[in-house]
């Protein structure tokens, strides 16, 4: 478990991290809360010749709210997200993925810009990001740049940043219109805790009871975070009573490029992403109505 | 003895705050100076040839003091060594070279080592050895190993087989013709990886003027290392001094002697320099030993009442790709005589085929054999209730050895030595609530909640052994063991034990033992272990037998103590030894309680030995050398209750009850631990460990994000209760503790989970239960419909509801 040599850097600005990306090229590797890339430096999996830490980089931390939407810096903790009174009233989908990430230690030094661009298949946080909506900031050498969640999470480890852009900030949209819930249930690799299928559902109840509106957010099961889309459009219009949510999952899994392993099949896979999904919208029903 | 009896009181361990406040001395806090450090080139093939090796480019790096391969050992370094050879098996013990030198048998398997002057060197130079390989047909399997045409990987183990042993008592095939019941079941019982929290590692000094080493070792057997690494480094072994102080767990990895030690040593000598090894985490899953990986054919017979009548175990072990330390021991002796476990059964086979695979070489696992043993019986005395539509309860009870049978000689040939099972199972079931949890079972189904129960009644032997037992076996030991007590000046004692605990708390249990035996404080017993050059030989820790065999000599020692200190104390008093009374530390002359002199006196009187008895030694020290007449046996009844979501077959444990008989209990704070972390092993055997290989022979389960340690949140409470049987034959009554609860758990998991769902049809799932494994069982019962229920409704696994 010793990395290999590699030169250390720790900006302060985010233009001396853009410096500092340039000057290291494809070499360069960018620290966030250290969760993931620090493993695979110990394993010898990453070998990069320059990691540039961005703990240092005061601009990239806190919480800020904008509008209708929760603005949360690249560098912000999973602990600070957790215990923001912004986020637990306006976006409660974050407390509720977030506090199932990791132990206390992760929740402590993992970030949410690490999550986001690390974009690990199993990760929590891209179920909710998708299913809110969320607009990923990053700023390279020409300037800011948006991506749509929907569009940046692409494959294993693999997002739409471009290779010299740095995630700066995300941006959720609140959730805290009447009639709105929210959960996200998640069925827990016994070793290493990460989402083997993670839900994340926000539901929409209507004057009459039925579902106005539903996203669900699908993790762990394939190579990146998606939307259960057809579940989403079979869900508008119907009551949330447990046989018309059933019917309603039942197509849940499709489109998901469903991955398996010694843990977890393919099918298995896809089976929890049904069964979850049906917990996930009826749990988030019924905080809705709350 | 005294009166307050520090026997049998709860007293928190002296040894935590130590370690809990990152005090402890593991083998990784001694640096010496001009220590180098070494790392290990390992084989990232399963079976392959080498066929170019070239160390030149790692030898240039700065700060590299030697690079060592397999060729520089020849002649230097002899094999790793087989300690178990068990007879009339047609034992093969291939080679186990330290380094390999021209085939690599597992993934791990040492190619080439670097010592250097920081680790970070010695990684980095790693990196730098050229090394082709020719990758050769792969085998993991036990039984795909033994197939005709499968990858040889010993020329002298031909088919791969490692050993064949046997062992009949009774009839066991005259029980099968016109039984009326026969029940047959194959088990798998999947391979573990021990996982202690310290890995494993050494530090060697070798003195070349005085040709003298000394070797701080993690290891739960110091003089066992200091003759395994006599033989293997050809060094005399009263040159050898082997150091372990704090051991960060073993469960069994930590008996053997390996390739790492025998390096370490080697790279001493060659450097003339300390030289350190520590293997990191990736490491410790590769090549240290793993354990388990068994399965097993079994065939009960029965009448209809429910007597079991006979049993025959066709077994199948997978050795891996050598011979570890104690590993043909393992799957033969140490399971096959306890099999029939608390029952009456008369007639009993049992077949074993050890197989070579390109695997990590197994070895002792917490329990060793005997979870295995306990599991099959268990989950046969649970199948054989099913066929014949018995509860469970009444199956045992039918078959249980009655508690006026004792000593009882079983079928596997075993005199255990007292029990009362029924006593432990009543027990189990009054605290469990069983009959009220059988009538909540069937309300609950109604309500579409799925609740079973699992039973597990055991008995297990251990406390290891008489050494004409251990050499009968072929086990290249004794298990004796010595004890010295020594009262020094200031009336303080020392304690020296041949066993080396390294998590069971003996440091607290044997000065609870002497502390109250001779009336002082336990404060004031210093328990040492763990180094060769202070105590004068010993057996090691495993087996349960630390307190059961080593307590004893102590307690004998004691004894001996008293009674030269009753001379002493005597002769100081102007009385006759035979008038003394020895109490509460105090020694008097019998009617006259004014005359006396407390132990402490008489031990600085002895130690300045100004005015001692006539043909009385100097000092105040004691020794005795005890070899145990049996085994010990302790038994038990677990039972675990269940609930299974049966929509994603994941299991969770309502309540996990412990109804334990150890013999006699010195610390009850202490057993109840030992029962917790073994359970806790047992719930993970049940349902989350598995070292799974891929068809190349990797460990595709080789870290912790994949392979599931069961942590605090997988773990219910544990209810631990207790009756107390002494065991017969020792001095203390004590039994041992420190497997059984690994032996008694994971079966009383899977009988809980099995009574689940039971109605579908099913009757087995292998280990471990994961989600996936029981939502599958669930399904094939289902479309293959043999569900024996009552009707659909009140069958699990309906999607949806």
């Amino acid at each position: 478990m010793y990395p290999s040599n590699f030169a250390y850097a720790a900006p302060t600005s985010l233009a001396d991290v853009l410096a500092q990306m340039q000057a290291a090229g494809d070499d360069g590797k960018l620290l966030a809360g250290g969760q993931s890339l620090i493993p695979m430096l110990k394993l010898r999996l990453a070998e990069p010749k320059t990691v540039i830490d961005l703990g240092k980089v005061q601009s990239l931390r806190g919480i800020r709210v904008d509008g209708n939407s929760i603005v949360i810096g690249a560098m912000t903790p999973y602990v600070d997200v957790l215990d923001s009174a912004d986020v637990q009233r306006r976006c409660p989908l974050l407390v509720q993925t977030i506090s199932q990430v990791g132990d206390p230690q992760v929740r402590s030094r993992g970030t949410v810009g690490g999550s986001i661009a690390h974009a690990d298949p199993a990760g929590d946080l891209p179920a909710a990001a998708v299913a809110l909506g969320a607009v990923v900031t990053a700023t390279g050498p020409s300037g800011n740049h948006t991506y749509d969640a929907a569009n940046f999470f692409q494959d294993v480890l693999t997002t739409a940043l471009e290779p010299n852009e740095v995630v700066t900030s995300v941006s959720f949209s609140a959730t805290d219109a009447p009639g709105t819930g929210t959960a996200y249930l998640k069925h827990r690799h016994p070793a290493s805790g990460y989402a083997v299928v993670g839900i994340a559902a926000i539901v929409m109840v209507g004057a009459d009871g039925n579902c106005q509106a539903a996203r669900i957010g699908i993790t762990g099961a394939g190579s990146h975070a998606t939307r259960a889309t057809s579940t989403e459009q079979a869900l508008a219009g119907k009551p949330l009573d447990a046989q018309s949510v059933a019917a309603a999952c039942a197509n849940a899994a499709d489109g998901v490029d469903l991955m398996g392993d010694s843990y977890a099949s393919s099918d298995y896979r896809a089976h929890l992403i049904r069964v979850l999904s049906q917990r996930a919208v009826l749990q988030a029903a019924q905080n809705a109505r709350r | 003895m005294a009166v307050s009896r520090l026997f049998g009181a709860t007293v928190k361990r002296r040894e935590d705050p130590r370690l809990i406040t990152g005090k402890g001395t593991y083998t990784d806090d001694f640096k010496l100076p001009g220590m180098l450090h070494m790392a290990i080139l390992r084989s990232p093939y399963a079976h392959a040839r080498i066929t170019h090796l070239d160390t030149s480019k790692a030898k240039q790096v700065p700060g590299v003091h030697a690079v060592l391969t397999g060729q520089d050992l020849e002649g230097k370094v002899n094999g790793i060594p087989t300690a178990w050879l068990i007879p009339a098996s047609d034992l093969k013990t291939p080679t186990y070279k330290a380094l390999a030198t021209d085939h690599v048998r597992f993934t791990g398997d040492g190619v080439a080592a670097v010592v250097a002057e920081t680790p970070a060197i010695a990684h980095d130079a790693l990196d730098l050895i050229d090394i082709n390989y020719e990758p050769l047909p792969v085998v993991t399997e036990t039984e795909k190993a033994l197939a005709p045409g499968a990858p040889q990987l010993h020329d002298d183990a031909p088919n791969n087989q490692a050993f064949h042993w046997t062992f009949s008592n009774g009839d066991p095939d005259g029980a099968f013709n016109g039984a009326e019941v026969v029940v047959r079941h194959r088990f798998v019982q999947q391979r573990l990886i021990p996982n202690a929290m310290e890995p494993r590692g050494a530090v060697a000094q070798w003195q070349s003027g005085a040709d003298e080493l000394t070797l701080y070792n993690t290891t739960q057997n110091p003089h066992i290392v200091r003759f395994l690494a006599s033989v293997t480094n050809n060094i005399p072994e009263n040159k050898i001094r082997v150091f372990a102080r704090d051991v960060g767990g073993g469960f069994g990895s930590k008996i053997p002697f390996y390739p790492g030690d025998a390096l370490t040593i080697f790279a001493s000598q060659v450097t003339g320099r300390p030289v350190k090894w520590i293997e990191d985490r990736r490491e410790n899953f590769l090549a240290t030993i793993h354990g388990r990986d068994q399965i097993t054919d079994v065939e009960l017979a029965a009448k209809r009442d429910g007597t079991m009548t006979g049993l025959r175990v066709k077994a199948y072990s997978n050795m891996g790709a050598y011979l570890s330390t104690a590993a043909p021991g393992v799957p033969t002796w140490l399971f096959a005589l306890i099999v029939p476990g608390c029952y009456t059964i008369q007639n009993y086979s049992c077949d074993v085929l050890g197989a070579f695979t390109n695997t990590t070489p197994t070895d002792a696992y917490r329990g060793a054999g005997r979870p295995e043993a306990a599991f099959l019986i268990e989950r046969m005395a649970d199948l054989l209730a099913g066929e014949l539509q018995m509860d469970p309860v009444d199956v045992r009870r039918k078959n249980f050895v009655p508690a006026d049978a004792f000593p009882y000689t079983s079928a596997g040939t075993l005199t255990y030595d007292s029990g009362n099972y029924q006593g432990t199972l009543d027990k189990a079931l009054e605290m469990a609530d069983y009959n009220g949890f059988r009538q909540q079972q069937q309300q609950m189904r109604q309500q579409g909640r799925y609740q079973g129960v699992g039973l597990s009644t055991y008995v297990e032997v251990c406390g290891l052994a008489p050494s004409p037992a251990a050499g009968a076996m072929g086990f290249q030991g004794g298990l004796w063991e010595p004890g010295t007590v020594r009262m020094l000046a200031t009336g303080k004692a020392v304690v020296l034990t041949g066993t080396n605990p390294h998590g069971q708390g003996e440091e607290t249990t044997f000065a609870q033992l002497v502390g109250d035996m001779l009336g002082i404080p336990a404060e004031d017993v210093d328990v040492v272990h763990g180094d060769t050059a202070a105590i004068p030989m010993g057996w090691g820790t495993y087996g349960s037998r630390s307190t059961a065999v080593g307590g004893t000599a102590i307690y004998k020692a004691t004894q001996k103590v008293i009674e030269k200190a009753k001379k002493v104390a005597a002769h100081l008093l102007e009385a006759s030894p035979d008038d003394m009374v020895f109490d509460s530390g105090t020694f008097h002359v019998q009617g006259s309680p004014d005359k006396k002199k407390t132990i402490q006196e008489v031990a600085l009187m002895a130690n300045l030995a100004w005015n001692m008895p006539e043909g009385v030694e100097p000092g105040l020290e004691e020794s005795s050398f005890h070899d145990p007449t049996n085994f010990t046996y302790p038994f038990g009844a677990h039972i675990c209750t269940v609930e299974v979501d049966p929509d994603t077959g994941e299991v969770k444990i309502l309540r996990y009850v412990a109804v334990d008989d150890v013999g006699v209990v010195i610390n009850p704070m202490i057993v109840d631990g030992q029962v917790h972390g073994g359970v806790a092993q047992g719930i993970g055997q049940a349902l989350y460990e598995h070292a799974i290989y891929d068809e190349a022979g990797q460990l595709i389960t080789g870290s912790m994000m994949d392979y599931a340690v069961p942590n605090a949140t997988h773990i219910p409470t544990i209810e631990t209760a207790r009756t107390e049987t002494p065991c017969p034959h020792n001095l203390t009554g004590v039994k041992g503790v420190g497997e059984t609860g690994t032996i008694a758990s994971s079966q009383a998991v899977v009988n809980a989970v099995v009574d689940v769902l039971s109605p579908l049809g099913i009757k087995h799932i292998d280990m471990p239960l994961t989600p996936e494994r029981v939502w599958q069982a669930i399904q094939a019962a289902k479309s293959s419909g043999s569900g024996s229920g009552s009707g659909n409704a009140n069958q699990p696994g309906q999607p949806g509801q």
